[in-house]
Formats: C-alpha cells, structure tokens, sequence
C-alpha cells in the first residue's frame, strides 16, 4: 500500500503523549508536536504523511484508540 | 390441597425460599444452619436450580451478587461469624440495589462464641453490619411455620425494594422441629420485571450494575433515591404481632425464641389476673416505634427480653423515652431467659 | 474512504482517565475487537475489577457490572450460572486477582466456572498509589517495599498461572504482553481463543497479560515496554501454560 492510498488521522485530545506509536513507526513518520492539547500534554502528529505504508503498527501500538487510518478509494 | 409435615426451622426457610421461586442459593457450612444449606443443596437440584457450596461465605455472598445481577430469585445463609463475612458484599447490593433474601441463624458470640441460639446480632442486622448509609428489610421469625412463610414473603419484598432482605432466626428455631403447612399450589409472588439486570445489551444500551458513583453530588443523590426507599419501607411495611396487649399494665417486648417463652409466661399470669401483654416486632427493621410508642402515651412499663446484652432494648429506650419504664431481661452466650425469671422480674416492676 | 483501523465499536467514546502508555487502555481495546469481530456485543456481561480499570463500563458499550475488590470470579460464577449462554468475562489487576481474591480464582478454576478471566499483571497497584503486588519483581521499589522487595520479609513473585495449571477443571491458560505489535496481536489471539473456549463450552479459561505502568515504575512508556521485554518476562515467561484440546 502507498501513502497515496492511505491516510493517517491522529486525534490530538485523545492523545496523551505517550509516544509509543513513535517508536513503533518503522518509518519514523511520527514526531511530538510543540505544542500541548488540553490536557497539557504534547500530542503526536504527522510529519512525513506521504511516506505511510499503512501498516497500522502505531494505531496497534495506541493506547488511546487516537489513531485511526483511512485507505483512500 | 394442603401439604403438612413436621419439619425443622431451618428446612422450613429453605422451602419458603424454594417455593418464593428461588433458583439460585450459594453457602458454605456452619453450625447451627447445616440442615438449610444441605436442605438447599437437593432442593436446587430438584428444582433445575443452581446450588454451590463456595469457597467461604464471601464468595458465596458474591455469588449472589452475580446472580441477582442476572435477574435471577437468590438466597444465601450462614450463621453469625459468617454473616460478618457477608457484610461487604451486602453493603454493596444495597448500593448496587440488587435483591437478595440473606438469612442469619444466630448463635453466640462474639468471635466463635458457641452454637447455642443467641440474638446477638440485631445490630449487626438493624444498624448496618456492612459500612454506609444502607438498611436491611428484616423480618424475625419465631416458629418452624414462620421460617417458611416470612422466607417465602422475603423474596417478593426484595425485589419490590430492589434490596436485601434479612431473615434474623436462632439456633433453636433453625434447628427444632414443627409442624409445617403451605398450600401444594403456592406459586412464588411479587414476581416482576428486571430491566436493570446484566443479560447482555440486546435491543437496549449496554447498561451497568454499580455502587461507584462519582462526580460531584451524585453520590449525595444516590443515597438520597436509597433513603426515600428506607422511608417507604418504613410507612409500608412494618409487622408487629401484638399479644394479650388489652389493658396491659406490662409490657413484654421480645422477638424470635424470647416472644415465645414471653408468650408462655403471659399466658401463665394472665390466668391470674395480671395484666401483662406482649408487643412482639416480626419485622425489626423497620421497627414498630409507633406501635410501642402509643403504649409509652398510656404510662405503660416495658420489660424488654432479649438472648443478648441489650440490642433492641436500645430501639425501645429510644422510643419510649423514659429510662424509669424501660426494663431489661436478657442472656448472652446461649443463655434463654425462663419463665420463672421473666415473670419474678414482671414482680418487681409491678411493685415500683 | 473506508478505515483500515479505527476504534472499535464495542469501544465507547469516551477518553480514558488512565494514565499514558497505560495497559489498560490496549487491552479494553482488545477485548473490544475481538467482541465486534465475534459479533457477540449483545451477548456478552463483563465483570470489572477495583482497581484502575474499576471505570470499564465507562468505555465497554457492553453489560459490564462492579464486583467487591477480588471476589469478580465470585459474581461471574453467579452471572454465568444464572446466564450460561452469555459471553461472561471478568477483567482483574493483580491486587484482585493474586491478592484479596486468591481464593476466589483457584475456585471458579477448580470448579471449571465456563467463564474468561483476563488477568493484567502490572505487578504494582496503580489504583492506591503504587503499593507492592503480589506479582511485584524482587528488588523493585514500591510504595510499601520502599527498600526494595526482599524475599526474606516479602516473598516471592506470585505465579498464579503455573499454580491454576494443576487444576483438572481449567481448560486453557496463556501469558502474554503487549509491549510489542507482535505480542499486541498475540493478546487479542488469546482473548479470542478464550472467548471462543467459553462459547464452545469448554470450560474455565484464562490469560495472562503483562502490562505496564510507566507512572509506578517510574520510567517512560516506551522504557516501560521494555522493562517488561528485558526484566519481567525473566520472571514470568510468555506463552501457553496449558491447553486442554
């Protein structure tokens, strides 16, 4: 699967900056944000998008459920 | 058709529970209610019920717990040092507001005590046993037919409240042996529907059976809606039996075993003329604080009996509100006050 | 677009109170993707625990009850006995499951109660502010083993499993973790074995599964799951400790 076909959505409330599903990505796509959501922790985001292979091992790895990962039709 | 055999008190509880429409009983043995638990070990199975001796009267008070979740008709029993056991798991079906009939055959204590018949345990059963703002329904029989009958009642009470009801007997009357009558047709009564129970989140939410209640005021709430239930039980549902109470200058206040021997030693006197009566509460909670306190209106004195230090007497001194009218006979560890104490104390209180 | 992964449905919305990198959190989850892949939502009543997780029935969108601290094996005999085609599991810590509620457990085991027990293990009591387990390594520092626990004045890690394993009633026992993906897939496996032991009424069935708790153990999330990859599964080895066919 390519990054063109999916698309990775992290909510940041749900996120509690655990930072597990960084450590998980084997592509290193996921970095902290600067900033804090509102419960003052630092959420996960997105850097690379368009390098996704859709292998769902952060959202498995999520405590949260604040990963989800859409496969674009 | 009328079914009439000779039956012990204990055995009596466990068939008032089997025709109340009772499926569901755990226990764990303990002297003097063996007979119930074994009477209730075939009767389950007879019946396509569910028995199982548990691990220890904790776990069985927990099974009942799940099992009353379940919607189903549930009955456990022990004896004093095991209904101490029970008392987290009662406070949590209070709380929970999960039905259950829980019946204590007393014996004496404190600690092991002995196996003789006691009544040491009205606090434990009245004030609470189990920690928080909570009440059991309980009814006190005093025969081998109102073992049967106040059981068979028990369970339409507990599902009416949605809350534990107690049966509070002794040793003896668990264990001696009467004459028992039920109609062979009886059908279990009161039954009604459980929409609250866990059967699984078939075309409704997923719903949830707790006593956890966070959030600012709401457990406040809670006890509020539990309290308003206590306050219904108390205008509806108290039982007082009173005995040759006409014109009594004396009145006996006793319960269970003591109400009989009470009884006896009323009968006794009354054949000579003196004036002696008995208020006999069948259920203790709610207690008929009404009831004694009209007699306390009358100038009436009061001789509280009891087979133990002086529990319900408490009750009555509240009520009567006067330490002079307020007497007390009673026995610990398996004592039985007799007639003859009983009526050469009624003497003395005629003589004051 | 259609999801690939998303939350479950068995899963409520709500965000959890639990802490970050937090076990509990994986494991409802879990549970709750095996429930809509069984599709068994409407059959299932689950047991939760006093502990962390004591608030389950705020994220299962299924019957989930309270149980007095230990005695959950107590309730689920009494629920499944009264329901035995209900899909009845109990959730417990390793305070109410390897302490308070020891009896509880070898009995609904020894008694073959079809029933499913998920057991997380995070050898600490997370709920009460970090007090030692039962399961507790020696030599880690808690609350009330603040010089360490010793076997001398404080025992042994406690291993309920290999000590249920004797029981001729139990059916089905496995230990394993989530501080990987892999092991993250091998849990949900063995939470679907169990479920579907218990539908196939094959009796008493039980996993086992290492947890962290990063607040605690005073280490990260990710040190976490790899305290438990390097030091904990020393103490208590991953896979089947016993399978009844």
């Amino acid at each position: 699967m390519t990054a063109k076909k999916t698309k990775l959505k992290i909510d940041n409330e749900r996120c509690k900056g655990c930072m597990l599903c960084i450590h998980a990505c084997p592509k290193g796509i996921l970095e902290a944000s600067a900033k804090v959501n509102k419960r003052g922790l630092k959420y996960v985001v997105v850097k690379h998008p368009d390098e996704c292979t859709g292998c769902a091992l952060c959202a498995i790895m999520c405590p949260d459920c604040a990963i989800e990962i859409l496969r674009k039709k | 058709m009328t079914i009439k055999y000779l039956s012990t008190g204990n055995e009596a509880c466990g068939e008032g529970a089997v025709r109340a429409g009772c499926r569901f009983y755990a226990g764990y043995p303990i002297t003097p209610q063996n007979e119930l638990t074994a009477y209730m070990s075939r009767r389950m199975e007879e019946e396509g019920g569910v028995f199982i001796q548990a691990e220890s009267e904790l776990a069985a008070i927990n099974m009942v717990l799940g099992a009353s979740a379940a919607g189903s008709r549930v009955f456990t029993s022990s004896s004093s040092p095991g209904v101490s056991l029970k008392q987290e798991g009662i406070s949590y079906m209070a709380g929970c507001e999960l039905p259950a009939v829980i019946a204590n055959v007393m014996r004496g204590g404190p600690g092991l005590g002995n196996i003789d018949a006691a009544q040491g345990d009205y606090f434990q059963a009245t004030k609470g046993g189990g920690h928080g703002d909570y009440r059991l329904l309980v009814l006190a029989p005093a025969s081998v037919q109102e073992m049967f009958d106040f059981t068979y009642e028990a369970f339409s009470l507990a599902d009416k409240y949605r809350n534990p009801v107690m049966i509070l007997a002794d040793g003896m009357i668990g264990q001696m042996m009467e004459p028992l009558e039920f109609k062979e047709n009886i059908k279990p009564a009161g039954i009604i529907d459980k929409p609250w129970a866990m059967t699984g989140a078939k075309a409704r939410k997923a719903q949830s059976i707790k006593s956890l209640v966070l959030g600012e005021g709401l457990l406040e709430k809670h006890n509020e809606h539990l309290q308003g239930k206590y306050a219904l039980m108390g205008k509806k549902e108290v039982k007082t039996e009173l005995y040759n109470t006409e014109g009594a200058e004396v009145m006996l206040v006793a319960y269970g075993l003591a109400s009989r021997v009470a009884r006896s030693c009323i009968d006794s006197l009354r054949k000579n003329g003196v004036k002696v009566g008995l208020v006999r509460p069948i259920t203790l909670w709610p207690f008929p604080y009404k009831e004694l306190s009209n007699f306390a209106k009358k100038g009436v004195k009061f001789l509280v009996v009891e087979m133990s230090a002086g529990q319900m007497l408490e009750d009555v001194r509240l009520t009567v509100q006067d330490d002079e009218k307020v007497s007390f006979l009673g026995h610990t560890g398996g004592g039985i006050p007799t007639e003859e104490e009983i009526t050469l104390k009624i003497e003395q209180i005629r003589k004051r | 677009m259609s999801k690939l992964f998303a939350k479950p449905k068995s899963m409520k919305d709500a965000a959890t109170h639990y802490c970050p990198g937090c076990g509990h959190g994986l494991i409802h989850r879990l549970i709750c993707e095996v429930i809509d892949e069984m599709d068994i939502r409407e059959e299932v009543i689950a047991i939760a625990p006093v502990g962390c997780a004591v608030l389950a029935y705020d994220y299962w969108d299924f019957d989930t009850m309270e149980a007095p601290h230990g005695r959950t094996p107590a309730v689920a005999t009494g629920v499944k006995r009264v329901l035995p085609d209900r899909l009845v599991f109990t959730y417990q810590g390793d305070g109410d499951l390897a302490a308070i509620g020891t009896a509880e457990i070898i009995h609904a085991g020894n008694r073959g109660e079809n029933i499913s027990v998920i057991f997380v293990n995070n050898g600490v009591y997370g709920m009460t502010g970090g007090q030692m387990a039962p399961t507790t390594l020696l030599g880690q520092r808690t609350a009330t083993s603040q010089f360490t626990r010793r076997a001398e004045k404080e025992g042994f890690p406690l291993k309920i499993m290999e000590m249920m394993a004797i029981l001729p009633a139990v059916v089905y026992l496995e230990r394993t973790s989530v501080h990987s993906p892999k092991e993250i897939m091998k849990t949900k496996r063995a939470i679907r074995k169990s479920f579907d032991m218990q539908l196939n009424k094959k009796g008493f069935s039980m996993v086992e599964v290492l947890s962290p708790c990063p607040t605690y153990w005073g280490l990260d999330p990710i040190k976490s799951m790899k305290r438990i990859e390097e030091e904990v599964i020393k103490e208590y080895p991953l896979g089947v400790i016993k399978e009844n066919r």
